[in-house]
């Protein structure tokens, strides 16, 4: 009677454990996001279209096109190599601009453009010292009320 | 000066452990009291010298001695004192100096609690946290000293992390995590202890139960005060995202929480022994694994972490830990039989069992998700990442066959049980579940996932509800007291269950709240002239006006809207963009949240006009639910109070009394005698 029963927990539990097993690798292998730059994008070809991607590299200057009542904004993301066009719907992240290093989760459609999900710019960790133009301060002078909160 | 001190304060709380490790393993071989004496007077030394370190770190942080290393590093004098304060946890050496503050400090605290305990475990305890501490202290003394001398001192230094000192809650959250993850140091120390000393039977489980509930709710709740700062803080009006730092703190959690469990079966049964111990060494070993993934920059890049000394030689501690527990458990293997073995397929013990073989998958399934990325880069150079996909795909269907338990593991017997009695247990509950279900139909939620969600929610919340009114009724009869004296009765004089059912209930809030903020919430962006305004469902938000203003260590981006719901107004709201001094190019987000008994109202500037304040984007989210994290959070902490709290002596009278409540009419025999059954020690029981 106790061997049964014990049996019976030992087949359960592997039965679990074979089910959870068969589960984890098939949602790892279809949810695993490569991180790739413009170049190895574009080396993929086809193969990558409709696959969830995160794309690193740097906005290419002269690329930007911003429309601000629609929230749309069309850029070219490079590397030393090669580029991609990425189309995004959604407001500016606030520093974006030329030149800067940007990460872009989505996933390259048909048509050979990056449609993006989500655009981050890129965070250094390294400290700079703030020196002219770059101080808040200054570079919001012409909105700066002189009050203080509170 | 205060490097000095600093220097000198930990390398001698170094020493000291090594003393202590030697003193507590010897006092424990030799059943020596006066070394156990002299292992004591240590570990309050120690104690006393990681104060003085601590202190020192404090006082030189608030009056800004830029000589001092971490200092230099993290502080400047425009930050504001209480940011200042906590910037203590804001960079690796403070933080480590933190965590092996708080080892010190819950080890002072076993000497100090446990003062009269003549247990052969405690020496043996004492001297494996003498260890624990000669590896945090030692780190802290050399290779991640904050007590570095910088010469000549610089005026004034870059102040903490801008994400570090942007919410108030970052007071709060980290002390909570490690408060957590320190204090599974303890009970994985009497575990050890019991392996070193042979007598592992339930007396470290019932030592430690204090020493695990405690860690475990400051983990819990230090879980849940780090998602409520990333709903505060980040700006994408979410609170867990399944990053590697969330699942760090995750993990211990998981394993801890089937502890919790596991150890009633072996308090009441005498079985799983060897899943215990294996549990609580998982346990610590997590804490020590997430500190290692968190602290040693590993995930920044895998091939970074080896540059620096932290990583490898929390790698090293992790597998010294692992292999000499593993050596320990096989040296033991003898005297880890089970006396008890499963009477019946369906009993409390058999669902206990059931719930940690899910806590072990769920474990799995996120230290899979997790490492997976770490192992691909190391093997062959791939960046990739794992998504939530991937952890909401298990995570969900797992958490629902945990809420499901929840609600059947505490109205089961224990040994085995009947037909009758399962009827008698679970017809209330079952019918309430699909009234849920039904009402939800109803009401027109179709996707499979809520409605099971609450319709288990409502199972469990009625079991839960039967357990209160099963235990004032039976408290009631015993004593004639009223209803809500009893309520106060079983609340005082059965903690330990009532207790943890109040945590349960509190588990369900939260995964109602998840449930419903996953599946309703909804968000628009839109640029906006002054005056002009969006719609999102019930609420209406129109631009107002923009400004800046500047403060010593930061320059405020403060955006006005004003916000009405269902025509009421409902004033400004006022979301900003903090530009910090040291990262003047990477603005941080201050959403600002209104929260209401339903949902919450989320607005995040997004950018704006830098000429003339004319316009501004703004991201409206609308988070159904999301309050409710927060209340569940709070129930948590009351149940986890109660369930720790001493309890209150209990009259002889009552227990004879209780002892043959089997008298008593039949309805209530499961509260009877469960109900007080819990008083008795587990020794009485399981005979």
């Amino acid at each position: 009677m106790k061997r049964s029963k014990l049996l019976w927990g030992v087949l359960g539990g592997a039965a679990v454990v074979a089910a959870i097993g068969t589960l984890l690798v098939g949602g790892l292998s279809e949810n695993v996001v490569y991180f790739l730059t413009p170049s190895e994008l574009v080396a993929r070809g086809t193969e990558a279209v409709d696959q969830p991607l995160r794309l690193g590299g740097q906005v290419k200057p002269g690329s930007v096109v911003w429309d601000a009542e629609e929230l749309d904004l069309i850029f070219a993301v490079q590397d030393s190599v090669g580029e991609i066009g990425v189309r995004y719907t959604g407001a500016q992240p606030a520093m974006f601009r030329e030149g800067i290093g940007v990460v872009i989760e989505g996933s390259m459609q048909g048509n050979g453009v990056f449609e993006a999900t989500n655009l981050m710019v890129k965070h250094s960790n390294e400290y700079k010292a703030p020196h002219g133009d770059s101080i808040p301060g200054t570079m919001y002078e012409s909105i700066i009320r002189p009050e203080v909160e509170e | 000066m205060n490097s000095l001190i600093g220097s000198a304060a930990v390398t001698a709380a170094w020493l000291g452990s090594g003393v202590l490790a030697v003193l507590g393993l010897v006092a424990g071989y030799r059943r020596s009291p006066e070394l156990l004496r002299g292992a004591k007077y240590t570990a309050t030394f120690v104690f006393a010298a990681m104060a003085v370190a601590l202190a020192t770190m404090e006082w030189a942080l608030l009056t800004h001695d830029f000589s001092v290393e971490y200092v230099a590093n993290v502080g400047s004098l425009e930050t504001p004192p209480y940011y200042t304060a906590i910037s203590l946890w804001s960079s690796l050496e403070g933080s480590i100096l933190f965590w092996a503050f708080i080892l010190a400090a819950y080890t002072a605290l076993v000497v100090f609690v446990q003062r009269r305990s003549t247990s052969r475990l405690l020496p043996y305890a004492l001297g494996v946290l003498g260890i624990v501490g000669l590896f945090f202290y030692g780190l802290v003394a050399t290779v991640a000293s904050p007590f570095g001398v910088v010469s000549p001192a610089p005026l004034n230094g870059p102040g903490p992390n801008p994400l570090l000192q942007n919410h108030p809650l970052m007071g709060l959250h980290p002390p909570l995590l490690y408060l957590g993850y320190v204090g599974m140091a303890v009970p994985f120390a009497f575990g050890i202890a019991a392996l070193l000393s042979g007598k592992v039977d339930e007396e470290w489980i019932r030592t430690t139960r204090r020493w695990t509930v405690t860690p475990w709710a400051f983990l819990s709740l230090g879980i849940i005060a780090g998602a409520w700062w990333s709903y505060e803080v980040l700006g994408w009006g979410g609170y867990w995202a399944w990053d590697p730092v969330e699942n760090a703190s995750f993990l211990p959690w998981l394993t801890a929480t089937a502890f919790l469990h596991s150890v009633m079966v072996q308090e009441r049964r005498g079985m799983l022994k060897t899943w215990n111990l294996t549990l609580v060494i998982g346990t610590f070993l997590l804490t020590l694994f997430g500190t290692f993934l968190t602290r040693s920059g590993v995930l920044d890049s895998v091939h970074a972490f080896t540059e620096g000394f932290i990583g490898p030689l929390f790698l090293a501690f992790i597998a010294f830990v692992t292999l000499t527990s593993l050596t320990l458990i096989a040296w033991r293997a003898d005297r880890l039989h089970s006396p008890g073995s499963l009477d019946g397929v369906i009993s409390r013990e058999s669902s206990f069992i059931l719930n940690n073989l899910i806590f072990a998958a769920f474990t799995f399934t996120v230290l899979l998700g997790t490492t997976f990325p770490l192992v691909i880069e190391a093997i062959n150079g791939d960046r990739v990442s794992v998504g939530p996909p991937y952890f909401n795909m298990v995570s969900i269907p797992l958490g629902l066959l945990l809420l499901f338990l929840m609600g059947v593991g505490p109205a089961l017997p224990w040994r085995r049980t009947t037909g009758e009695r399962l009827k008698r247990s679970f017809v209330r509950p079952v019918v309430v579940g699909l009234v849920v279900a039904t009402a939800s139909l109803a009401l027109g939620v179709r996707s499979p996932y809520p409605i099971i969600t609450f319709a288990f929610a409502g199972f469990v919340m009625t079991t839960i509800v039967d357990e209160f009114r099963k235990g004032i009724s039976a408290r009631r009869r015993i004593s004639g007291v009223g209803f809500f004296r009893g309520f106060g009765q079983i609340l005082t004089r059965n903690n330990r269950r009532y207790g943890g059912y109040t945590v349960h209930a509190g588990i369900v809030v939260i995964i109602v709240a998840l449930a419903v903020s996953g599946t309703w919430r909804f968000e628009r962006e839109a640029t906006l002239r002054a005056g002009e305004h969006m719609v999102l469902g019930d609420y209406t938000v129109q631009f107002d006006s923009l400004w800046a203003f500047e403060e010593p260590h930061r320059v405020v981006v403060n955006s006005a809207f004003t916000a009405s719901r269902a025509g009421r107004l409902l004033g400004t709201i006022e979301p900003r963009m903090n530009f910090y001094s040291q990262q003047p190019n990477e603005p941080i987000a201050t959403p600002a949240v209104r929260s209401f008994i339903d949902a919450d109202l989320y607005l995040t500037l997004m950018a704006f006009d830098q000429q003339n304040a004319s316009h501004a984007t703004v991201r409206v989210i609308v988070n159904p639910g999301v309050p409710w994290l927060w209340i569940g959070g709070m129930i948590i902490a009351i149940g986890a109070i109660l369930s720790v709290a001493p309890q209150r002596h209990r009259t002889p009278a009552v227990s004879v009394f209780a002892g043959r409540a089997t008298e008593v009419p039949k309805t209530d025999e499961n509260s009877g005698v469960d109900a007080e059954r819990d008083l008795e020690p587990a020794g009485a029981t399981s005979s």
